[in-house]
């Protein structure tokens, strides 16, 4: 062959991290060919998607609102999938945290005291843990399959809150719209700036990805999960308690997907709606993956989607092109990510040689 | 419960069962040679919406439902080459094909949504669509389903029967031994995962040209999942798989039988019964790892490359 993969023998270091970049490049490459193909001058679309969304301060502050769900989502994944528990629930997570959330918030509407607002947000975390937490009893209880039990649970999660908005949790007042309420001032979190959305939460994202990155780079717990991650049968012989490590990294993630649905709810949206989240939960798998389920790589990934799917937006209203330009460019990313991932662990070989004889034989076939 | 009923509940769980058994069909071959691949939901849906465009734009049901297959095959060629050529973690690459999956068919969708098309109608057969109870389940259904009886036998066949079934249990149970004797275990690999990306899309355009004949964002609603979860249930076995499609089939009508019989509960919570019911069906299942274990097929998952 023209092109063979020769292993290296040990991982490249420097792939590891140009890798995410590779496929960000490859990503942007073939939207742009994309593009053409519909017709559409790809310069002016890539502008309209990654640079017009935050060209001024406002675009800058919905960047930060997008970003905290997905950066919440995305550092409570990466801590699973370090353990090598692929949770893929942070969706459901997300929308059972809005709703626990909410129901509360609907009794409290009176209430002027900010302890409202965080037995809100304390109840929908808990809820979003409580989510998660039906799949580590699944899964340490009946051995069942983490990916395909959360996965069933986002849905049944999305009924739930479908059930809520048309039913006990629907505004009486609200000409039967499926919505709440509209929660109080006091049930909203603080905005950050006196204009635009960002609110407080993003003070919650910061706070998890310290939280998450002692956990993970500098506590036994951390060394605990990634060991079990790595090779769960050394996690066992030197007594590390599997279950208990897996109800740990699920009640985590959910904790903090639950704590992002319900900073939607009290923060942008101020009650609870049937599309509480444009699919936050699934764009954070692609988040962890391309931040090498590293805190630090996973804040710039999650800045990445936030801008995707801001530029989805844009492209939406200038260009008339559909918004699910989004989760193509989701998935094409980690696709390419996982190509990419090749080279960490293989050297690319353009085989000269083959070529030269493949090259010997077609001349002698012609002649 | 009177006998027509009984006879529209059998026919409707047929129907409904249908684009699970045949998803579910293509994984078992693929994973009965050692590869897991997750990304049934995001094919079936690239499926379902490239044959609504063919056969809308053509007026050909059985043009689109080749183009679905196709594109079945398209995507399922991206996992073949990221995940068995270049060794990739095979749950990370399924789950990036179905969220790439789902993003290109809501990309190449987006202006189809809600058009109107006459799909494949039911053709009864005489004298035998009017048998008692049964009748109209097995002899009175539209093409597709036909043909998923035939490619349930054929799959049985090949599984149970045939010189090929030896070759693919051999190459999923143990790669190394099976290349040692010679048997190309990455072509046998790939050619599975390649059908299991034509009966996703084949079951796709069964979704958009038979069962409800209209392309709308997410119609698969989870059943590439579902059917995921119905392999496990299955035990890899290949009549069970078709127990368990007709099962779930069953667990996704119920909500129709119960406003039949006047029972007022909210949709939405119904909607939830096919999930739960997974959810239940592996939790049964699972809960004694060691026959899991015992059927599983051995290899499942695990990057192989030869000479390693």
């Amino acid at each position: 062959m023209l092109l063979s993969l020769e292993p290296r023998g040990q991982q490249s270091r420097a792939m590891l991290w140009l890798s995410p970049m590779l496929a960000a490049v490859l990503t942007l490459a073939s939207g742009s060919l994309l593009f053409m193909a519909l017709g559409q001058d790809p310069l002016i679309t890539l502008h309209t998607l990654l640079i017009d969304p935050v060209s001024d301060l406002y675009g800058v502050s919905e960047l930060l609102v997008k970003a905290t769900p997905i950066l919440l989502c995305a550092l409570g994944l990466a801590v699973a999938y370090r353990a090598r528990i692929w949770n893929i629930g942070a969706e459901g997570q997300l929308l059972i945290g809005a709703l626990a959330g909410s129901a509360v918030a609907v009794h409290v509407l009176e209430v002027q005291s900010r302890w409202a607002l965080a037995l809100v947000l304390a109840v929908g975390m808990l809820g979003g843990a409580l989510w998660a937490g039906l799949t580590a009893w699944l899964r340490t209880r009946f051995n069942a399959n983490e990916i395909l039990t959360s996965i069933m649970l986002n849905y049944v999660a999305l009924n739930l809150l479908l059930y809520g908005v048309h039913g006990p949790l629907k505004d009486p007042a609200g000409f039967n719209f499926p919505e709440s309420a509209m929660f109080s001032d006091a049930l909203r979190l603080p905005l950050l700036f006196e204009d635009g959305r960002a609110h407080a939460g993003a003070w919650f994202a910061l706070l998890a990805l310290v939280a998450v990155w002692v956990l993970l780079q500098r506590s036994f717990l951390g060394f605990q999960i990634k060991v079990l991650g790595l090779d769960g049968r050394a996690a066992a012989s030197v007594g590390f308690r599997e279950k208990r490590l897996v109800w740990l990294v699920l009640l985590l993630s959910g904790g903090l997907a639950g704590l992002a649905g319900v900073c939607e709810v009290t923060g942008p949206i101020g009650q609870l709606v049937p599309q509480v989240s444009p699919g936050y939960g699934y764009a954070a798998i692609t988040v962890a993956f391309l931040g090498r389920l590293h805190p630090v790589g996973i804040v710039f990934a999650s800045a990445l989607m936030a801008l995707l799917y801001l530029g989805g937006e844009s492209a939406q209203m200038s260009l008339n092109l559909p918004q699910a330009i989004t989760q193509l460019f989701q998935g094409m990313m980690l696709f390419f990510l996982l190509a990419s991932d090749v080279l960490i662990l293989y050297r690319p070989r353009l085989n000269l040689r083959w070529a030269r004889r493949r090259a010997a034989v077609v001349t002698a076939g012609a002649a | 419960m009177d006998i027509d009923l009984l006879s529209n509940v059998f026919y409707a769980m047929v129907r409904t069962g249908t684009p699970l058994l045949l998803v579910a069909l293509g994984e078992l071959v693929c994973e009965k040679t050692g590869v897991l691949n997750l990304g049934q939901e995001g094919m079936m849906l690239f499926g379902a919406v490239v044959g609504f465009i063919a056969a809308y734009s053509t007026g050909n049901l059985w043009l689109g439902v080749l183009m679905a297959m196709l594109a079945g095959v398209l995507l399922s060629s991206l996992f073949a080459l990221v995940a068995l050529a270049f060794n990739a973690n095979q749950v990370a690459t399924g789950l990036a094909l179905t969220i790439f999956g789902v993003g290109l068919s809501t990309f190449v969708g987006a202006a189809w949504v809600g058009k109107p098309l006459n799909g494949f109608e039911p053709i009864a057969l005489p004298w035998l669509s009017e048998l008692p109870v049964v009748g109209r389940m097995l002899f009175g259904q539209d093409l597709l389903v036909y043909l998923s009886f035939a490619l349930f036998a054929l799959v049985a066949w090949v599984l149970l029967k045939s010189r090929l079934g030896l070759i693919i249990q051999a190459v999923g149970e143990n790669p190394d031994a099976a290349s040692a004797m010679g048997l190309p275990v990455l072509r046998v690999r790939t050619l599975a995962v390649l059908l299991g990306g034509a009966m996703a899309g084949l079951a796709g355009s069964y979704l958009s040209l038979a069962y409800t004949p209209m392309w709308a964002e997410n119609m698969s609603a989870g059943r590439g999942w579902i059917a995921l979860a119905l392999v496990v249930f299955a035990s890899w076995r290949v009549a069970r798989l078709l127990l368990g499609a007709y099962l779930f089939g069953l667990a996704s009508i119920l909500h129709l039988v119960a406003q039949g019989v006047g029972l007022n509960i909210p949709s939405n919570l119904l909607a939830m019964l096919p999930y739960v019911a997974t959810i239940v069906v592996l939790v049964l299942l699972s809960r004694d790892g060691i026959r899991t274990r015992l059927y599983a097929p051995v290899s499942l998952g695990q990057p192989w490359q030869p000479g390693h």
